[in-house]
């Protein structure tokens, strides 16, 4: 057996999702207690590299081992030895001799994840890297909607709005909503479509005409620091929020919406609409921890007797 | 795989039923004046059997006696080692079942209920994780089966029975509630000298 990388969402078969999302749910109750910790990896280590801001991802990471009893280090490219210079590859080389059980990765380059784990022992876990992938938040966003309608998510209409094109979240969350059974909508300004975005399966459309119906909408932020200083993807940001933006009056009673966060009010979302408590954001944060404890788990321990992958 | 496994049956349904109601009398007696009194099973067979414990408890004694079942997977002391490529785990890690302990755990007798005692393994993780949900008084430990080969200094208060059994061979409880039949058979695989 190889060891299990989480690189893309593509990696899991739909059991595998399962697995992941029943180990996670296990995990919630270890969350309530007031001894919030299980022995499970206790003497593991795991790296968090990220090379990237973040605030959710890295601290549910980092907690998520710390509440399996692994040993955590973090790592961020300022103060590290990448400001002088270090490559990726040779960082990796580095950490590995240390010996780590898992390395999380967070690079804003795509495909970061591949090059370390071809140069590591350690398991690599996708914390999102560039526009290409990130299956951790894929699946908490999975085990939200699973807890807001249930464990079987055939059929379920999710149209995803903003800047599918810079985007990993989408990437990853397209295949995984799919993957169980979901109809899928992207919903972006011209500009920010990707070409040939109807090849992965999904609806395209350039207004929100239809979004009444979806069951859940998906916003996307405008994620300023992948597009080149200069270019032109939009007018304006007031534009783009009064054509594109969410608010209260666009949507109809009982429609879910969810963010990977972080949010930007007044601009893909109004206040009113990303302050109401009907909404799944916080529920998706309170899901990482116990979705990446449970990646991080499945990670060590592997699947059930069926497992036969390779991956998780 | 010519010749089929034998299996010989060491408890019948009745016996069964027998023997799980002179366990829950042996534990009044035991704990005839304690109050705090709590089944706990371990998953998945030794949850059912604590269910049926609890059950009897409650009728024989006439009191509230709260249960809850456990789930001892981020426990386990074999979480696969992953320094052995091409080296598939010796025991499959099983799907995580849900811990349950709706009452305060802290202060009472906990009954540990599970269907064989083997290494003691499991029982050793059940502790450790009971441990973490509060400090019961006393923990006693109730199985169907000893069949021996205990590697951990860990011995139960109430057994069905006593089983001396070879490494080889394999003790099967199987409960109507997830295998259709209350029976506890003893395999000799096939091919063992």
């Amino acid at each position: 057996m190889a060891k299990r990388d989480l690189i893309s969402i593509d990696d899991l078969s739909a059991a595998d999702v399962d697995l992941l999302l029943d180990t996670a749910e296990s995990f919630l109750p270890v969350l309530q207690r007031d001894i919030k910790k299980v022995p499970t990896l206790r003497g593991r280590t795991v790296i968090n590299m990220f090379f990237e801001s973040s605030t959710r991802t890295s601290t549910s990471f980092d907690l998520a081992a710390k509440r399996l009893s692994a040993d955590t280090i973090g790592i961020k490219a300022k103060g590290s030895a990448v400001d002088k210079g270090e490559s990726l590859k040779d960082t990796i080389i580095t950490l590995s001799a240390y010996s780590p059980d898992i390395i999380v990765i967070r690079h804003p380059r795509a495909g970061a994840c591949q090059l370390a784990s071809a140069n590591t022992k350690a398991s690599i876990i996708n914390a999102g890297d560039g526009k290409h992938q990130h299956p951790s938040q894929c699946l908490l966003d999975l085990f939200t909607l699973r807890q807001a309608f249930g464990r079987n998510l055939k059929g379920l209409k999710v149209a995803i709005v903003g800047d599918i094109l810079h985007s990993r979240v989408a990437r990853s969350d397209i295949a995984g909503f799919q993957l169980l059974g979901m109809e899928v909508t992207v919903i972006a300004p011209p500009t920010m479509m990707p070409r040939e975005v109807e090849s992965l399966g999904v609806k395209a459309e350039y207004d929100l005409a239809d979004l009444h119906k979806a069951d859940v909408i998906y916003l996307l932020r405008i994620q300023q620091e992948r597009i080149s200083q200069g270019a032109n993807f939009l007018p304006s940001l007031r534009e783009y929020a009064t054509v594109w933006g969410v608010t209260r009056s666009r949507l109809r009673p009982g429609q879910k919406v969810m963010h990977p966060g972080p949010i930007n009010r007044g601009v893909e979302i109004s206040a009113a609409v990303a302050d109401d408590p009907d909404t799944l954001i916080a529920r998706q944060v309170e899901a990482g921890l116990a979705v990446r404890m449970a990646i991080l788990y499945r990670t060590i321990v592997g699947g059930s007797d069926s497992d036969t992958k390779e991956a998780l | 795989m010519s010749r089929a496994a034998t299996e010989v049956v060491v408890l019948t349904g009745d016996q069964l039923v027998r023997t799980l109601t002179r366990i829950a009398h042996e534990i009044l007696e035991k704990n005839a004046s304690d109050t705090s009194l709590a089944v706990v099973g371990i998953h998945t067979r030794g949850a059912h059997l604590g269910r049926r414990l609890h059950g009897l408890l409650s009728k024989l004694s006439q009191r509230e006696i709260p249960e809850g079942e456990l789930d001892i997977s981020f426990y386990r002391d074999d979480v696969a080692a992953r320094d052995a490529p091409g080296v598939i785990p010796k025991t499959p890690q099983p799907v995580v079942k849900d811990t349950n302990l709706p009452f305060d755990v802290g202060g009472t007798t906990v009954i540990l209920v599970d269907d064989v005692l083997y290494t003691g393994r499991t029982i050793r993780a059940a502790i450790d994780a009971l441990f973490d949900y509060g400090r019961p008084d006393c923990i006693q430990l109730a199985v169907l089966v000893d069949r021996g080969h205990r590697e951990l200094p860990i011995r139960p208060d109430y057994v069905g029975k006593n089983l001396p059994t070879a490494l080889a061979e394999r003790i099967n409880v199987r409960l109507r509630e997830c295998d259709g039949v209350d029976e506890v058979v003893l395999v000799r695989s096939a091919g063992e000298e």
